[in-house]
C-alpha cells in the first residue's frame, strides 16, 4: 500500500516539476510547483518526518509560492510567451545536459552495484551513546529539544540572518530617490 | 514500506536534473529562480531519506535549517528582481546584456 503511494507521490512530483520547466506561462508555472511542493510533503510523510512535511506546505507551498505569484503578477513578467526559451545553441546544450546527467543517475541505479542500504547504526545500537547523532523520532519535540541544545549556534545564526534579510529586503526595495 | 533509500535518491537526482534544465533552458529570471528553488527541494528530500534510514535525526535538523535560510533568499532575491525590472523594465536574461553593448 505504501509502496503504491509512494509510487503516485513520485510520479506526481516529477510530473509537476516538469511541466514547471516546460509551460510557457509563469503563473501556470507557478502553479505547477505548487503541486511539487505538495507532492514533496507527501513524501516526507512517506519517511515520517511530519513535522517536515506541515513545514513544507506552510512555507514553501504557502509563503514562498505566494510571494513568487505576487511578483509575476506584479512584473506582468510574461508578455512574449512566444519565445520563452533560449536560443536554439542554449536549447540544444541544455537538453543534451540533462539527456547525460538522467543517463548517468538511471545508470548509478540500474546497474548490479547499488548504494548499500545502511545497516542500523551504532545510535540504534547504544541508544545512550554520547557524540553521536540523535535518535529518530517523530515528535516535533525532539526538534525542539535539538534545536535548543546540539543546534543552539545555528540556530541563533538563522535567527540573525534572518533580521538581516528583512532588512535588506527593505532596503532593495525601496526607490532610489528615497534613499538619496 | 519495502521502497528503499535508492528509490528516493533517484527521485531527489531527477527532481534535481529537472530543476538544472530549468535554469539553463528559461529565459524569465522568475522561473530560473524557481528552478533554484525546486533544486533545492531535491536536496532537502534526499537528506530526509538519509536520515530516515540511518535513524538519526541530524537530517531533519539540516532541512529544517535549509527551509528557514531558502525562505530569507527567496525574499531577497525576489526584491533584487524587482529592483532590477525598476531599472531596466525587463526580467529576460537575454534582454540584460548591458555589458556586452
Amino acid at each position: 500500500m505504501l509502496d503504491i503511494l509512494f509510487y503516485l507521490f513520485a510520479a506526481v512530483t516529477l510530473a509537476s516539476a516538469l511541466l514547471m520547466v516546460l509551460s510557457p506561462n509563469a503563473v501556470n508555472g507557478a502553479i505547477c510547483m505548487i503541486v511539487s511542493f505538495v507532492g514533496t510533503a507527501a513524501l516526507f510523510v512517506l519517511l515520517e518526518a511530519y513535522f517536515l512535511a506541515i513545514l513544507q506546505v506552510l512555507v514553501y507551498a504557502g509563503a514562498v509560492m505566494v510571494l513568487f505569484l505576487f511578483i509575476i503578477m506584479l512584473l506582468d513578467a510574461d508578455k512574449d510567451q512566444h519565445r520563452y526559451l533560449k536560443d536554439k545553441a542554449t536549447l540544444a546544450g541544455a537538453i543534451t545536459c540533462f539527456a547525460l546527467l538522467t543517463v548517468l543517475i538511471c545508470s548509478a541505479f540500474a546497474g548490479g552495484d547499488h548504494l548499500p542500504e545502511p545497516v542500523l547504526s551504532a545510535v540504534l545500537e547504544n541508544p545512550g551513546g554520547e557524540g553521536v547523532g540523535i535518535p529518530f523520532t517523530t515528535s516535533a519535540k525532539s526538534f525542539g529539544y535539538s534545536l535548543f541544545t546540539k543546534y543552539m549556534l545555528p540556530f541563533q545564526v538563522t535567527g540573525f540572518l534572518l533580521l538581516a534579510a528583512m532588512i535588506g529586503v527593505i532596503v532593495v526595495s525601496k526607490k532610489q530617490e528615497e534613499l538619496k | 514500506m519495502t521502497v528503499g533509500l535508492n528509490a528516493f535518491i533517484l527521485l531527489a537526482s531527477l527532481l534535481f536534473a529537472i530543476g538544472m534544465l530549468g535554469v539553463l533552458l528559461r529565459k524569465n529570471t522568475l522561473l530560473i529562480y524557481m528552478s533554484l528553488e525546486l533544486m533545492l527541494n531535491a536536496v532537502n528530500l534526499a537528506l530526509v531519506a538519509f536520515s530516515r534510514y540511518n535513524g538519526t535525526m541530524d537530517g531533519n535538523l539540516f532541512v529544517f535549517f535549509i527551509i528557514t535560510v531558502a525562505a530569507a533568499e527567496v525574499a531577497v532575491g525576489l526584491a533584487i528582481i524587482v529592483a532590477l525590472f525598476r531599472k531596466r523594465q525587463t526580467v529576460m536574461v537575454d534582454q540584460l546584456n548591458a555589458l556586452s553593448r
